[in-house]
């Protein structure tokens, strides 16, 4: 048994995701865990796959169509790729969730979304309804297993020496029906959401997005990325790429402050496995207290200045 | 040109899911059932489609069970203008219902297929992605903004890295984040308009689609609780219990 898993990236580094999947193939117990890096300029990208503990090889395709990840051009060559091996894994961020169910019904196989667990090599847990409930499967031992990991079960593995690396050419007609136009990334400075240790969330309690100012700056004392709920998203006060849970990211931060939030479940699903939850809410019976390991009842204009004042 | 909307009725995102003490699956019975909120969105954004002239006919589809009309009688009342139910009381895996809506997309070949990014029961996020793959055609997932002109659609996407934009050629799959659109709230004429409007029910053994190979679901389990921690009164106390815990 052999697992391929497909790296994540933006042309220059590698995404923490990618090490996360690592470590959730290293549960399987297969013979070799290969990493493929598919891109435009890649050499790179490749090294720093090559040196990710547990890893045997790393597959370079190296192409101007893979400039841009498109599932539509990227999806046949996994696919090629993906010939010979008993797993192919890709992290659950927009980009696995775009790409591999394309892959998976070009090969005619049915792929689990969100993997959390690894109990045997055909034998996994994922959630359903928002995180309310857990399924055990068990898949067909032989056919191979397509799989988005859930990043925030998975600690990313080490470094360690560095894995051969091989370039490798495909001869594939890829489709020109679909362009790449633009990326609008937010070019802040603060920690990655998906990977900081800490995080503070702001949700419809803070009003306006000037008064979202005060999540940024209490984020940026603890050194922490912010996050914000589908709420505060939608009124404009923070952008899309900062929504916490079941439709934005799911996250495992050691601290997560939520400011204004009152804990509906979509949100609640994206923090399950944060190591400390503090809410601060007026309400107290807000159900983000439910799950909270520390709360503070009250006015977070209130609050957080005193916050940032003791902090410094 | 058409438009093919994919609604799935779906337990309602406000109904409290437990999962059954026997692990046998997750207690629904008699639970308010909608459509998919990211397929509301997929057919709101159609139907503003149509309303700008750039499609004619919006047709939904949906594959559940018989009392699915229900949810495709809500999409007819929102605007649609005929519907489609493939019966199956046996809940479809993704790659079978991208199966299924293939073989509906080759009979009705529409311009455009909208579903939504998600399924809020499976959580899937895959059917889209893989009808696109089955029918050759470009995806664009997570759609936030869709901009028609002539034979391209220009959409926007929400990534993790933040808001994406490529350009599709039609015909072309879409499936709809949360910030596409607020969907229309329906009115009483229209539901009685709806009713007379076509509803087409199709048994699915007489597609002849074949169900592809599936992983077994063994078990059905809670998620291990999280113990409510404690309330403290002030922002020293709190301080002092993140010290304590050593996250600051
Ligand atoms: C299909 C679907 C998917 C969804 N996905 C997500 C998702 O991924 N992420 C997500 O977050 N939501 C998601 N939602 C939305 C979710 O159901 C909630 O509507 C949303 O999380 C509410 O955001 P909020 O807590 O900021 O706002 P509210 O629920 O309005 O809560 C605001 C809170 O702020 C408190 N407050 C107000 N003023 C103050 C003050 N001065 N000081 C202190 N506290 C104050 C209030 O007491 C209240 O508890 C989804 C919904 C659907 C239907
Ligand atoms: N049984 C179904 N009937 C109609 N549409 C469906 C069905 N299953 C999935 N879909 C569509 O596919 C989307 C994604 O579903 P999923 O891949 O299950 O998360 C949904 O939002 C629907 O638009």
């Amino acid at each position: 048994m052999r697992c391929l898993i497909i790296a994540e990236h933006d042309g220059q580094n590698l995404n923490t995701a990618t090490a996360r999947a690592v470590a959730a193939a290293s549960q399987l117990g297969v013979e070799a865990i290969d990493v493929a890096v598919l891109a435009h300029g890649g050499q790179a990208l490749a090294e720093q796959a090559a040196i990710l503990e547990g890893v045997s090889q790393v597959l370079l395709l190296d192409r101007e169509e893979n400039a841009h990840p498109l599932a539509a051009v990227l999806a046949p060559q996994i696919a090629a790729l993906a010939e010979g091996y008993s797993h192919l894994f890709m992290p659950s961020t927009t980009f696995g969730k775009d790409v591999l169910p394309r892959v998976a019904a070009l090969m005619g196989l049915p792929q689990i979304s969100d993997l959390m667990t690894v109990k045997g090599p055909h034998h996994f847990e994922r959630p359903v309804y928002a995180g309310n409930a857990i399924i055990e499967l068990q898949c067909p031992p032989e056919q191979p297993v397509l799989a988005t990991v859930r990043t925030a079960s998975f600690k990313p593995v080490g470094t360690g020496d560095a894995a051969p690396i091989e370039t490798r050419a495909l001869e594939i007609d890829l489709p020109g029906h679909t362009r790449f136009v633009a990326l609008e990334a937010d070019a802040g400075d603060r920690p990655d959401l998906q990977s900081a240790e800490r995080v503070v969330s702001g949700g419809r309690g803070l009003g306006s997005e000037e008064n979202f100012r005060l999540v940024e700056q209490l984020a940026d004392k603890l050194h922490a990325a912010v996050g914000a709920s589908r709420a505060a998203v939608d009124a404009g006060y923070a952008p899309n790429d900062l929504q916490v849970g079941q439709t934005g990211k799911i996250i495992a931060p050691e601290l997560y402050i939520a400011l204004g939030i009152s804990g509906a479940i979509q949100h609640l699903t994206g923090i399950k496995d944060a190591g400390t939850i503090v809410a601060i809410n007026k309400d107290p019976d807000a159900p983000i207290f439910e799950v909270a390991d520390l709360g503070l009842v009250g006015d977070l204009f209130e609050i957080v200045p005193q916050l940032l004042e003791k902090l410094d | 040109m058409k438009i093919l909307v994919a609604l799935k009725r779906v337990v309602d995102y406000n109904v409290r899911i437990q999962v059954k003490p026997d692990g046998s699956g997750v207690a629904v019975e008699g639970a308010k059932m909608s459509i998919n909120p990211f397929d509301e969105i997929a057919l709101e954004e159609a139907l503003r489609l149509k309303e700008a002239d750039k499609a004619e006919e919006v047709i939904v589809v949906s594959i559940g069970p018989e009392a699915a009309q229900q949810q495709l009688r809500t999409g007819l009342a929102m605007g649609a203008d005929r519907a489609i139910l493939v019966q199956s009381d046996e809940a479809v895996s993704p790659l079978h219902a991208a199966r299924i809506l293939h073989t509906l997309v080759q009979a009705e070949q529409p311009g455009l297929v909208l579903l939504g990014k998600q399924a809020i029961d499976d959580d899937s996020n895959q059917t889209g992605q893989m009808l696109a793959a089955l029918w050759g055609r470009p995806q664009a997932t997570f759609a936030s903004k869709v901009a028609l002109e002539g034979e391209t659609a220009t959409v926007t996407r929400e990534v993790d890295a933040g808001l994406e934009t490529i350009a599709v050629d039609l015909p072309a799959v879409i499936t709809s984040d949360l910030r596409l659109n607020e969907p229309r709230f329906v009115k009483l004429p229209d539901i009685m308009k709806a009713k007379r409007k076509p509803l087409d029910i199709r048994p699915l053994e007489e597609l002849g689609v074949t169900p592809p190979p599936a992983c077994q679901i063994v078990r059905w389990r809670a998620p291990e609780p999280r113990q409510a921690g404690h309330k403290v009164e002030t922002v020293d106390e709190l301080l002092t219990a993140l010290k304590e815990r050593g996250v600051l």
